[in-house]
């Protein structure tokens, strides 16, 4: 067989057991923790039990929403890295989750909740993150081009412009609102709305198969602008649909579970290390990847301060700088043995 | 094969080349001389589409370039370009050569097909670097680095092979090597080569024909004895030369006259 592969459908193997173990593990675990033999034969059982609903209205809700978000976060971040061709950018660099958290900001500060009656943030955060990448597409593109720098500088200032709105806002309102903004800012999973899980679903499943379009692209990219046009890559056109795809992408995943920081920049250096620089593979496991990271991670926000939960954003940060430091260090390591 | 006809190109509205104008024959090795700035790389980069022509066409295989598919020219014309970009450093050669055949790929093919590892495979035995195959590009040297650019662009199995400065960072022995090697593959696979090159001399020994630009325009086209005579150099590169001919081949031979050397003569 084909050596390539089989190195990668061994990946994928491998990383949807990983994914299914820790899925099952945090079905499991919890305040009230139910062992695996019952959660297997739970859907033939009586549908009314404490059991039933805190699996299937619970905790699985927020395991699916985790993979969603954290495999649509990865797949913005490998896209972005890609076409920047610098390896910190992020899916929040160009601005588009300031956007959305401004989009939330405002709708809190004027209550827009209560007057429509219904949550609104998701849509105010997805039209923020809309705005932002129209301003920043328009601002950095002159003349039909697309110039790499611009877009970057735009964005960071986007961004800043942003925030700074965000902690303008926040030093002027009162402190119960103040309390909504910084809980959405810090990211939650914590979603009951079955509808906005499936459209999360949806877009991610959508973003993987999208990005697998552009895969060749990608690694034309690899390259810089002018070889890839040397390579048949029409770059102009590629480089404006994939930033404005990756930011709806990042765009979508932000309205629905507000600003879980790191997992975008994290994972996609992390897979490459393991699973080398070709975009085919790298896409496929990174959206595996950040789905199961995110998912381990909102595992550990819930139970290890139990019955206090802790902000997903503060445990991704954290878990994800420490083993990305660590197998930074030992990257020779990995590097020697593969070569050999 | 490939016809420049009245191209005028430039950045931000700035004309760099202005009515340039020539042909190159199949299978011909032509080379593009002349001083800094004078539009040479600007020139390649209007053959590959990299920048707009303002004005003027230039002609591929009796087609306009602006009529060929992205992927279709990438077929057609390879570029090798001077250095391996930095975030291609930790690809092994083979899969940086590999990349060359991405102008053959479909969407959604994720796989190589035995005929582009074939390609692949020869491309590395023709250059010299098969046994490095597996190396990353970041541990090879400047000369290997050279001939996996090399191998890349033949990935591609063009009919035009664009170099620009291909020699620039090498010591003399690789550059007699790189230049060896296009020749050889300008012979055997009647691969038509357009070469920026810097050093005169090298320009003399390989090039059947050059192209002496000057500020945008072409300011002599014609064989290494036409063009390398010290009343054409002296006028476009502003300095002292002595040509002679060379002892080896009896092409031209351009010998430099330092500023002490001036002086001594004149006195």
């Amino acid at each position: 067989m084909d050596r390539k592969l089989f190195h990668w459908i061994i990946w994928i193997f491998l990383l949807s057991g990983l994914l299914l173990a820790v899925g099952l593990f945090s079905l499991c675990i919890g305040s009230s923790s139910i062992p695996i033999k019952e959660i297997i034969s739970l859907p033939l059982t009586d549908r009314h039990t404490t059991e039933y609903s805190i699996i299937f209205d619970i905790r699985l809700p927020r395991i699916v929403l985790a993979f969603a978000v954290g495999g649509a976060l990865s797949i913005a971040g490998v896209i972005f890295q890609g076409i920047f061709r610098n390896p910190l950018v992020e899916p929040y660099t160009l601005g588009v989750s300031g956007g959305a958290a401004l989009g939330v900001c405002l709708s809190i500060v004027f209550k827009l909740n209560r007057i429509f009656g219904f949550n609104l943030f998701p849509l105010v955060g997805f039209l923020g993150a809309l705005l932002a990448i129209f301003l920043v597409y328009l601002i950095s593109s002159r003349q039909g081009t697309l110039k790499i720098t611009n877009l970057l500088l735009t964005g960071v200032m986007m961004s800043f412009i942003c925030s700074s709105l965000i902690m303008l806002i926040m030093a002027i309102s009162r402190l119960e609102d103040l309390h909504g903004i910084i809980f959405w800012i810090m990211g939650s999973l914590e979603e009951c709305d079955w509808m906005l899980i499936k459209i999360a679903l949806l877009v991610a499943i959508l973003g993987i198969f999208i990005s697998l379009f552009f895969a060749q692209d990608l690694n034309a990219f690899s390259l810089g602008e002018e070889e890839a046009l040397h390579l048949g890559i029409n770059v102009e056109r590629t480089k404006k649909l994939l930033f404005v795809f990756a930011s709806l992408l990042t765009g979508a995943s932000v309205s629905v579970s507000g600003i879980i920081g790191f997992v975008g920049l994290v994972v996609p250096h992390f897979v490459r290390m393991f699973v080398g620089q070709d975009h085919g593979i790298l896409l496929i496991a990174s959206g595996l990847c950040g789905g199961m990271f995110l998912i381990l991670c909102d595992t550990l926000a819930r139970t290890v301060m139990a019955p206090l939960e802790l902000p997903v954003g503060v445990i991704t940060g954290i878990v994800g700088g420490t083993l990305f430091v660590y197998f930074l260090s030992k990257r020779q390591l990995i590097l020697g043995t593969k070569g050999a | 094969m490939l016809e420049v006809k009245g191209l005028t190109c430039g950045y931000d509205r700035r004309f760099l080349l202005q009515d340039i104008n020539f042909k190159v024959r199949k299978g011909e090795f032509l080379g593009i001389i002349g001083p800094n700035g004078s539009g040479k790389t600007t020139l390649l980069r209007a053959i590959t589409k990299v920048l707009r022509p303002e004005k003027g066409e230039i002609i591929l295989d009796g087609k306009d370039i602006n009529h060929y598919g992205f992927k279709e020219l990438a077929r057609k014309i390879a570029v090798v370009s001077q250095k391996v970009d930095s975030f291609a450093l930790n690809l092994t050669v083979k899969e940086y050569v590999l990349l060359g055949r991405i102008p053959f790929r479909k969407r959604f093919q994720f796989l190589e097909t035995r005929r582009d590892k074939e390609i692949a495979h020869k491309a590395l035995a023709i250059t010299g670097i098969l046994s490095l195959a597996q190396r990353p590009i970041a541990e090879m040297s400047g000369g290997e680095k050279q001939c996996a650019i090399i191998a890349r662009a033949l990935a591609q199995e063009p009919q035009v092979l664009l170099l620009d400065e291909p020699t620039t960072h090498l010591d003399i022995g690789h550059q007699i090597k790189i230049l060896d090697l296009i020749r050889k593959l300008n012979k055997e696979r009647q691969l038509t080569v357009i070469i920026i090159l810097h050093d005169l001399n090298l320009a003399s020994e390989y090039c059947e024909r050059l192209l002496l630009l000057r500020g945008g325009k072409i300011y002599r086209m014609g064989s290494p004895e036409e063009v390398l005579t010290y009343p054409i150099i002296e006028e476009v590169y502003g300095t002292l030369v002595v040509v002679k001919k060379s002892p080896v081949s009896s092409r031209p031979l351009v010998c430099l006259v330092p500023e002490g050397i001036q002086n001594a003569s004149k006195g």
